[in-house]
């Protein structure tokens, strides 16, 4: 771990010189045998690992035809290679899309085409060593699947499935990685990625509902398990206990309070992220996607909303329906699921949220599009409402709004870095490097615009904004979710005073690359 | 002889470009594509799609969108070898089609400017480290074909002409299994030996991206995921008795 703490803001869109090598020593921590095995994966690398590998990879090729064409189709044509995160933040040209999938792809070729079984120097295929193995290792896991790649390519291959190929590969071989491998375990255990017990989410619940109504004089309620109700709300486990992921649940809870309609948690189902789609194991995805099936079965809810996560919105919009559907048994007059931007602008639109956009107006704001939203999942009716459904709820609770650069937004937005299953202290290095395309477009829009604040509307890119921003010389208070500001500016029926107390964020002169 | 040997190698290499080809595309037709995957915004309608699938191969959308350089190099050279295939019909066909004589008079000098984009694109192999360092011996030798096979056309064209008279009898006794001589000049024997390469070849490379782009997931899924339940036969079997919805 290098002198990374002291990174520059560099320029933005310096393509930087290739520096062979950069990040090759940097794997995260490998699954311990019982995070294996728990997954049904064996508990360590198999003696015959060559063989079950491209066995594996064999039966990948036949199940999904975005590998079989991602494998051959590419050109070589250079779309991509400036283009990542990574490759821009540590100049390791392994971290560039195509040379990125091209670890993938020699083994490919090698094995299961005929010019690479014959003239395997002339088209780049290999052996699969122990060397490409770990070289997998360490390069599938400095990818976010952000598919930013993947918007560039002139045939759409999307380096994101590749890599959640390779990494499904290798948990068959028995090398995975223990920061996802572990979280699922919990999940399939416990209900969500933290391992929180009902008691201790209740406990934790009842504890939020008295902090609202100290501040608001409002009995604002948030149920778990409360069969019968109409919305079961599904999300991040991050939003029970982390800043600011939690002052985003509470603003969830306003936003259902006031509309007036009964809505629940299952602790069951206390977890709307889904790593399984980081390592790429479909059996594994569905089995976390139907407890959140049966959470609303068990429930008999009519509804079911996500709330502010990228990678489970994707999850939820793209692939729940497809792995734990069909969803008829919930009200055919909303979309299942449904996101809670969706919830709140719908409500914001009819005028039934009684908004005051002063109390944000120590703030301007900027809004980082989450990857996996902003490319992989929508919202509204038509295309690009993932980017203008939050924008329009920043803009009508906030006076203060200015969006970042266009090249690093929509959906040609960065990578918070954190993302992919990358949300680990031992990935630290490839977090902190891969966010510093992302700092430079904030930092432009501070530096012209006195941006004080981001908005965010997924739990990993919370977290891995308020751990590396600092890096940067930026607060770690400088990340604010987005429904914290449809908190901080909703007048509930009854509320006491005529200003939202503002318990923190006060201090409108300090400006965010000084903190 | 010579002529026997070009007239084998023909039909030999029609045959592998054909049934190579279908065995690809018929690999990629009958592949699940268990997810639904399209890189958003995406279309939300299956006409929608047709569209930016043609945006994508007629413009090059996304190419022009990441590398303005490359998205010309590139657009030039493809859509110079469109206008300079349909030019060569005209020696396969008798009579001659109408509208590829209107063709005529472009494809002569897209030839150029095919030669000028494929010579731009192996600069780029060069001159970009990045690219440099993605390029191997296949992606230059490829770009060598190319361009092996547009100098000598030209060459027929604009220095050494050919016996054409000749080559079209040639060409149309392949079709009709009516063997007439081929006319032995050197630059020709080159041009349509590097032609019978490429043919040869073509399945076998990353020349596949051209019927790839049409089975790219992230590209033709329509984004309808809530309104119509996608589901792969393999991953049906998942589902056990609840199972129901199509799969596109």
């Amino acid at each position: 771990m290098a002198d990374f703490d002291t990174l520059k803001i560099n320029p933005l869109f310096e393509i930087p010189a290739l520096e062979k090598g950069a990040m090759k020593d940097l794997s995260p921590f490998v699954a311990a045998p019982n995070h294996q095995e728990d997954l049904g994966f064996p508990g360590e690398l198999v003696d015959d690992w060559q063989t079950k590998a491209i066995e594996k990879f064999g039966e990948l090729l036949k199940k999904s035809r975005a590998l079989r064409v991602y494998m051959d189709g590419c050109v070589k044509c250079g779309a991509c290679t400036d283009k990542c995160h990574y490759f821009l933040g540590t100049a390791d040209p392994i971290n560039m899309p195509v040379a990125r999938q091209d670890l993938l792809r020699k083994i490919y070729r090698r094995y299961f085409t005929f010019a690479g079984k014959y003239f395997p120097k002339l088209v780049g295929a290999e052996d699969l060593t122990r060397e490409v193995l770990d070289e997998w290792y360490s390069y599938y896991h400095q990818c976010s699947q952000c598919r930013r790649c993947s918007v560039f390519c002139p045939y759409g291959l999307d380096t994101a499935e590749i890599s959640m190929a390779a990494r499904e590969i290798m948990d068959h071989v028995g090398k995975g990685q223990k920061y996802c491998n572990e979280i699922l375990g919990k999940v399939h255990k416990i209900g969500n990625n933290l391992g929180l017990p009902e008691p201790a989410l209740i406990d934790t619940l009842e504890g939020l509902e008295e902090d609202i109504e100290e501040e608001t004089g409002v009995e604002v309620k948030l149920p778990v398990n409360q069969k019968g109700a109409d919305i079961l709300l599904v999300t991040p486990s991050a939003d029970f206990f982390a800043e600011p992921h939690v002052d985003g649940l509470i603003g969830y809870a306003k936003v259902f309070h006031q509309a007036g309609v009964s809505w629940t948690l299952s602790s069951y189902a206390s977890e709307a992220a889904n790593f399984a789609m980081f390592i790429g194991s479909y059996e594994q995805m569905k089995k976390v996607a139907e407890r959140i099936r049966k959470a609303a079965e068990d429930l008999a809810v009519k509804r079911i909303i996500f709330g502010e996560c990228g990678h489970a919105w994707r999850v939820a919009y793209s692939f729940m329906n497809t792995l734990a559907g069909p969803f008829d048994f919930l009200d055919p007059a909303y979309p299942v699921p449904q996101h809670i931007c969706e919830f709140t602008l719908d409500l914001i639109e009819k005028g039934e949220l009684n908004l005051d956009k002063s109390a944000n107006d120590h703030m301007t704001l900027t809004f980082h599009d989450s990857c996996n939203v902003a490319r992989g999942s929508r919202m509204g009716p038509t295309p690009g409402g993932q980017f203008e459904i939050p924008r329009a709820i920043v803009r009508a609770v906030c006076n203060n709004f200015v969006d970042m650069a266009a090249d690093t937004i929509h959906e040609s937005t960065f990578c918070c870095g954190g993302g992919g299953g990358l949300l680990t202290d031992d990935l630290m290095e490839i977090r902190v490097k891969g966010a510093s395309p992302r700092m430079t477009a904030l930092q432009e829009v501070v530096e012209e615009h006195g941006v004080t604040h981001m908005v965010a509307i997924c739990a990993i890119c919370k977290s891995q904004f308020s751990k590396v921003m600092p890096k940067y010389g930026i607060g770690m208070d400088r990340i604010v979710s987005l429904h914290q500001l449809v908190s901080n500016a909703i007048i509930l029926d009854g509320q006491i005073g005529t200003e939202p107390d503002e318990e923190t964020e006060t201090d409108t002169s300090e400006d965010v690359a000084t903190a | 002889m010579l002529s026997t040997i070009f007239a084998v190698l023909f039909y030999l290499a029609t045959a592998i470009f054909v049934v190579g080809l279908a065995y690809r595309i018929r690999l990629y037709a009958t592949t699940p594509a268990p997810l639904k995957i399209p890189t958003t915004p995406a279309p939300v309608t299956r006409s929608g799609v047709v569209a930016r699938l043609f945006r994508e191969v007629a413009f090059f959308e996304s190419l022009f969108n990441s590398n303005k350089w490359t998205w010309l190099f590139g657009w030039v050279f493809h859509f110079a070898m469109l206008l300079v295939v349909l030019r060569h019909l005209r020696y396969f066909t008798e009579p001659v089609w109408f509208w590829v004589n209107w063709v005529q008079p472009f494809g002569k000098y897209a030839g150029f400017a095919m030669l000028a984009g494929l010579l731009a694109l192996w600069g780029r192999r060069f001159l970009v480290e990045r690219v440099r360092y993605i390029s191997g011996p296949s992606d230059h030798l490829m770009l060598v074909l190319l361009i092996g096979i547009a100098g000598s056309g030209l060459m027929m064209k604009y220095v050494a002409h050919t016996d054409i008279v000749a080559l079209k009898a040639f060409s149309l006794g392949l079709i009709h299994f009516n063997w007439q001589p081929l006319p032995a000049d050197p630059v020709l024997l080159v041009h349509l030996g590097l032609v019978l390469v490429l043919a040869f070849v073509f399945p076998f490379s990353k020349l596949l991206h051209a019927p790839g782009v049409f089975f790219s997931p992230s590209r033709n899924q329509v984004d309808n995921p809530r309104e119509k339940r996608h589901l792969a036969p393999w991953a049906a079997a998942l589902d056990g008795d609840r199972s129901q919805g199509g799969s596109e």
